[in-house]
């Protein structure tokens, strides 16, 4: 196990510099430039084109640049070619807005899925099945951005509260209680609208893993010893069903990244996701590379951690 | 003596697509104290679901027990509260399985699968329970149980782990054992090993045996009373000496005459004639009669029932007072015939 987890380590690593290398490669890639940010503007002189290009290393051989970004990453001198701020000190603001809404969204999902499609597959073909199913394909079917707009409209009109951007302007000298409960009421929706898509999924994953090991001999031996239903399917059948689910346990974190935006954008969020997609549109490419590294390594160290889980929750892997 | 199990007139269908199907249509049983019973059919012919029934395991839906009583001890457990099944499950009435590979489960210990049964169903200290368990998977031939308690299933061979089923079986010391094909997964060598274990087990603690199999050798070697079923029903049942040697239903003549006998050559093998009838439309009247050789009108006219020709041997079928083995030899010409003289008596 011990050799496992070092080797697995290790190859991630190497794993993690070939990732820097392409994404790096497909940044540079993609249509457009950092230099022609505004050909049209009248005060940007071919002069300053050069000199621009000096300042930003863009003059000099790819693999040079290559090695400068990394650098300046790992060394934290990496700036912002919009704003001159440290690259770091930025996402990890909106990485702490972002982590937010994640755990309260992953929170939701991950515990209604659960009981939801257990039961359905419990009780197969029952009106509770039929319903949940039913509720399931609306959820998958609807996009996410429609559904933000149509909870925003019922929300905003029944209770009265607040549901743009992260909590209320001149809400900062409030009693701690009111401050509180804005920030709450402006996290309900996004995060709602987060865990639906992944409660339909999940929840028919949940069901269909579950149906299929209630069907299992090991099932009928556990009934035949004269256990309870509810020890036969909670000890016996769950243990068994949870085990692909340490896997996807693990690929979710890459989601802090990518998973939200769009519900960010919809919500004027300032979190990561929104901030990546801004970078993309300024060309800012210190940025985009930085969340590009870390969204690599969050998926690298999910898969990872799902491995290591693995092994542990199942006796017959032993790497 | 008085059965300590004894089946009456049971019947269990399955819904399916294409509608109801009678897996078991019907049947009578009884099992002795301390004897074995041997089931023996075709594939598909109900003889899983009978056991299954017995403890309440048919899965439902789709399946469901229609009629019939099963008494345990006088008991009908068919009647019974889910909570009081769940107590004769795996105490008074242990069952191991065809699959060995898969009926155990992959992610405890064996060991701790054992302790559960005998932690739920005697009050015993954790402690306690490991102790017996040590004891009865040493009983059942594991080497170095002390260190096997800790292995999961995986870490063992099929036999093995047949050999655990035994014991988790009988860690309660139950009345009654069913075994379900236990030996038809394993290799030759295994299965003479495990139905001499099964059977030295049952000498020491004196229970019962349901031996469901399609091995007329095994009921041969382990049965003291045998039934054999066709498509949902028992058709002929006795001691294993009235079915070795005296069968009366064309089905176990068929099925007799169509085993090989080490040491006669030549000749062709007996073939029962046709397929097994499809539990969603089984033939009018008689099951068999599409493919008996003795078929006559009143065999579509009525299903024969299960009568007693003689002191304890019953077969189902109109002719089975005229039918024996002198009559089929004569009438299929076949030249090996495992039903030997000496065998008679």
């Amino acid at each position: 196990m011990l050799s496992f987890t070092v080797r697995s380590f290790f190859q991630k690593l190497v794993t993690l510099f070939f990732i820097s290398i392409i994404s790096f490669l497909v940044v540079y890639l993609a249509p457009g430039k950092p230099s022609q940010i505004d050909p049209l503007n009248p005060k940007f002189t071919p002069e300053d084109l050069v000199r621009y290009r000096k300042e930003f290393n863009l003059d000099k051989p790819l693999y040079v640049q290559y090695y400068l970004y990394y650098r300046n990453l790992f060394s934290g001198q990496l700036k912002s070619w919009k704003d001159n701020q440290p690259v770091m000190d930025k996402i990890k603001e909106r990485v702490m807005n972002s982590l937010w809404l994640f755990l309260v969204g992953t929170l939701i999902t991950w515990s209604l899925s659960f009981p939801v499609g257990i039961s359905a597959a419990l009780r197969r073909g029952s009106f509770f099945d039929r319903f949940s199913t039913f509720i399931a394909y609306v959820l998958i079917s609807i996009p996410g951005f429609f559904f933000a707009y149509i909870l925003i409209e019922l929300v905003v009109r029944a209770f009265n509260v607040p549901v743009i951007g992260m909590y209320t302007f001149g809400m900062a000298k409030a009693d701690f209680i009111y401050r509180v409960m804005d920030r709450i009421w402006h996290m309900v929706l996004p995060s709602i609208l987060m865990a639906l898509g992944g409660i339909a999924l999940l929840s028919r994953y949940v069901r269909a893993q579950m149906l299929e090991i209630i069907h299992q001999d090991y099932i009928r031996t556990a009934m035949a010893k004269g256990l309870s239903a509810d020890v036969v399917y909670y000890k016996h059948g769950l243990r068994n069903a949870l085990l692909p689910f340490v896997t996807m346990f693990g690929l979710i974190l890459p989601g802090l990244i990518g998973g939200s935006v769009i519900i960010e954008s919809i919500f004027a969020w300032p979190g990561i996701g929104r901030m990546a997609f801004e970078a993309i549109l300024a060309r800012d490419y210190p940025v985009i590379l930085t969340i590009n590294f870390i969204s690599a390594v969050l998926v690298l160290a999910g898969t990872f951690i799902s491995d290591l889980l693995y092994m542990v929750v199942d006796p017959r892997i032993r790497l | 003596m008085e059965p300590i199990l004894k089946i009456n007139n049971l019947k269990v269908c399955f819904d399916t697509d294409g509608g109801l199907a009678k897996a078991v249509d019907g049947i009578d049983l009884e099992i002795t104290k301390g004897a074995t019973l041997g089931l023996v059919g075709e594939s598909g012919c109900g003889k899983s679901v009978t056991c299954l029934s017995i403890l309440r395991l048919i899965p439902s839906p789709p399946g469901r027990i229609t009629g019939g009583e099963i008494l345990y001890r006088g008991m009908n457990l068919l009647a019974l509260p889910d909570r009081d099944m769940q107590r004769i499950r795996g105490n008074d009435i242990g069952m191991i399985f065809q699959e060995p590979m898969t009926s155990l489960n992959p992610v405890f210990t064996i060991g701790d699968q054992i302790k559960e049964v005998i932690m739920l169903h005697q009050q015993k200290t954790s402690s306690e329970a490991e102790e017996l368990t040590i004891r009865i998977l040493d009983k059942v031939g594991i080497p170095s149980p002390e260190v096997r308690i800790r292995a999961y299933p995986h870490q063992m061979s099929g036999g093995m782990k047949q050999r655990v089923m035994i014991a988790m079986a009988l860690s309660c010391n139950p009345e009654i054992l069913i075994a379900d094909e236990p030996t038809t997964a394993l290799d030759v060598t295994i299965q003479a090993q495990i139905l001499e274990l099964m059977q030295s087990l049952q000498d020491e603690s004196g229970m019962s045996i349901l031996l469901v199999t399609h091995d007329l050798g095994v009921v041969a070697g382990m049965a003291s009373h045998v039934a054999i079923m066709y498509a949902s029903r028992i058709v002929e049942s006795g001691s294993v000496g009235d079915i070795f040697s005296n069968p009366r239903h064309p089905y176990t003549l068929g099925l007799f005459s169509s085993i090989p006998v080490t040491g006669k050559r030549g000749g062709d093998l007996y073939v029962i004639p046709g397929s097994v009838p499809d539990p969603l439309s089984f033939p009018e009247g008689c099951k068999f009669r599409p493919r008996c050789l003795f078929a006559a009108e009143q065999c579509t006219a009525e299903e024969p029932p299960l009568r007693e020709i003689e002191e304890g041997h019953k077969a189902a079928c109109h002719f089975s007072k005229t039918i024996d083995k002198y009559v089929w030899k004569e009438k299929t010409k076949t030249a090996s015939f495992l039903i030997s003289d000496e065998q008679h008596g």
